[in-house]
């Protein structure tokens, strides 16, 4: 006689360590095999886009660092670059510059997390993340060295930085270029050939080229699974074109692609990072802009790619002091919805696996 | 795709782990030791200047958060405006823009940390109690000469001491 079984329901979050925040799956299994999920987000939601509405211009630069609070400067970069798109601000080139170098420490800054995270979710228990934290520390202290702070930098404004940089940035930056390439191949020593996370991950929640377009999906998670689409490449902003640098790209868009794509990100960041440390021009940083700033009437899309792909902010403006509609296109948002693709017929473990390899921030996804 | 040799990668693995035991710990005891802030550090007491204060309640408009209150009034015994600042530091997100909006130069970002207070109403804080004293320092954020005073940021990239292979 059969055993007679029915799939049940499993929730998991929001409040667990491996949701990397206040993420929910609401996951139907057939004994330890997912068959559906679902996932539930919205607990971290604070409105920023229509806090947006009420504030200035500069005065909302502070409220995008809890957007992605990983990744703050890139944040703060994508917006005022919007802004000054649609006022026609010119920066000046040492301001573009500065923008540049803090958008690539910040890249290594949050790949170091999302490659220790990862690991930790792997099964790597807490070595190798905090062994990344450390690196991410130096970083944090040069950030901190600039704007003051160290999580929510609020660093740059429309229409160039706050501050310029203090002159002991730029020989700690030397000492940090210096030292951070061996660090990197130390920790990639540490796990890359390691047989536990090569059968865990290897071939783990693919996400076919196709399926990652379809959802449109960018940054590292597009890249694993073979699309060589970066917007420094394809849409070049700020100065971007004039430094070298490769766009590394997975075989499959499996988790261990992922995991490699970023590791390699790094690589490069570190090479654009020497590149625009040598040619950082003098003069002002920040170009004359009557406060508080008044936008045309229009609307604008700027984008960037932040550490988690493509990041966007569309603005209307209707010739007040703050937007009429700010609306944040958020990486992690769009990369999340490939979830459910990559989970179904995988194992409860890989499914937490998986969902480590996306790297989200949820102060992203619910804004 | 399977490795070639079982056991290699973990074998490397564990060299750096092993490394890592000889190396010196780049931590403090917090409390006991405590390591320099960034002399730019936009710490979480605001520190005000009666002084050059003119109530001019730009550093209330710039607040994206609106923690700061200004309200002026005429004393009439010394026949000038008296100016009542409150700062509701339980609102307040430390991200300087009062003090880059401020036009005198007369509020300021502390230059401390660990201020966490026992009661709701010590963080709303008024007039004299923003005055700097000793335990109120004035932070170089957005005045390069007071960064100019303050001790040097302790960095971890010039803290690790490691033994040359």
């Amino acid at each position: 006689m059969a055993i007679k079984t029915e799939p049940f329901l499993l929730n998991i979050g929001p409040q667990h360590p491996s949701t990397h925040g206040v993420f929910r799956m609401r996951a139907t299994m057939d004994g330890e095999v997912i068959v559906d999920m679902e996932p539930v987000f919205g607990y971290l939601h604070r409105g920023i886009e229509k806090l947006a509405e009420e504030r200035t211009y500069n005065g909302f630069v502070s409220l995008t660092d809890r957007l992605d609070y990983l990744s703050s400067m890139s944040n703060n970069f994508a917006y005022c670059m919007a802004v000054e798109k649609l006022a026609g601000i010119k920066v000046t080139e040492r301001c573009e510059y500065i923008r540049v170098i803090m958008a690539e420490l910040q890249r290594i800054a949050s790949h170091l997390i999302a490659v220790g995270a990862f690991l930790n979710d792997c099964g790597a228990f807490m070595t190798p993340i905090v062994y990344m934290i450390r690196e991410r520390e130096k970083i944090l202290d040069l950030f901190e060295m600039v704007s003051g702070q160290r999580l929510t930098y609020n660093y740059m404004r429309v229409g160039g930085l706050s501050q310029d940089i203090p002159e002991e940035f730029l020989p700690a930056l030397d000492k940090f270029l210096e030292q951070m390439p061996r660090w990197i191949d130390e920790y990639d020593q540490l796990l890359r050939q390691n047989e536990v996370l090569l059968a865990r991950s290897r071939g783990v929640g693919i996400l076919p080229k196709e399926t990652a377009i379809n959802i449109s999906a960018s940054g590292p998670v597009l890249r694993a699974s073979g699309v060589k689409w970066d917007i420094r490449k394809v849409d070049p902003y700020s100065v971007y074109d004039r430094f070298e640098f490769d766009i590394p790209t997975g075989a499959c868009g499996d988790c261990y692609d992922r995991y490699r794509v970023r590791v390699e990100e790094m690589r490069q960041s570190l090479r654009i990072l020497g590149q625009a440390r040598k040619q950082l021009p003098g003069g002002e940083f920040q170009t004359p802009v009557v406060q508080p700033v008044h936008l045309p009437v229009g609307e604008v899309y700027g984008h960037i790619e932040s550490t988690r792909g493509e990041l966007g902010f569309y603005i209307v403006s209707d010739n007040s002091i703050a937007p009429y509609r700010c609306h944040i296109r958020a990486p992690s948002f769009l990369n999340l919805t490939a979830l459910r693709d990559m989970v179904v017929g995988w194992k409860i473990a890989d499914a937490i696996l998986i969902f480590g390899s996306i790297d989200i921030v949820m102060g992203e996804i619910d804004r | 795709m399977k490795p070639e040799h079982y056991g290699i990668g973990i074998a490397k693995g564990l060299r750096v782990t092993i490394k890592h035991l000889f190396r010196h710990p780049v931590t403090v005891q917090y409390p006991e030791q405590k390591l320099h802030v960034s002399r730019r550090i936009r710490g979480n007491e605001l520190v005000w200047d009666n002084v050059k204060c003119t109530g001019c309640a730009t550093c209330s408009k710039a607040c994206p958060i609106g923690a700061i209150q200004i309200a002026t009034k005429i004393d009439k015994e010394k026949n000038k405006y008296d100016v009542d600042i409150t700062v509701d530091t339980g609102y307040c997100i430390q991200c300087g823009l009062c003090v880059e909006a401020c036009p005198y130069e007369a509020i300021y970002m502390g230059y401390s940390y660990e201020k966490a207070k026992y009661r709701r109403n010590e963080i709303i804080q008024s007039n004299d109690m923003l005055l700097p004293s000793e335990t109120r320092i004035r932070s170089g954020y957005m005045s390069p000469g007071i960064a100019a005073q303050l001790p040097e940021q302790t960095l971890l990239l010039e803290k690790i001491t490691e033994k040359e292979e």
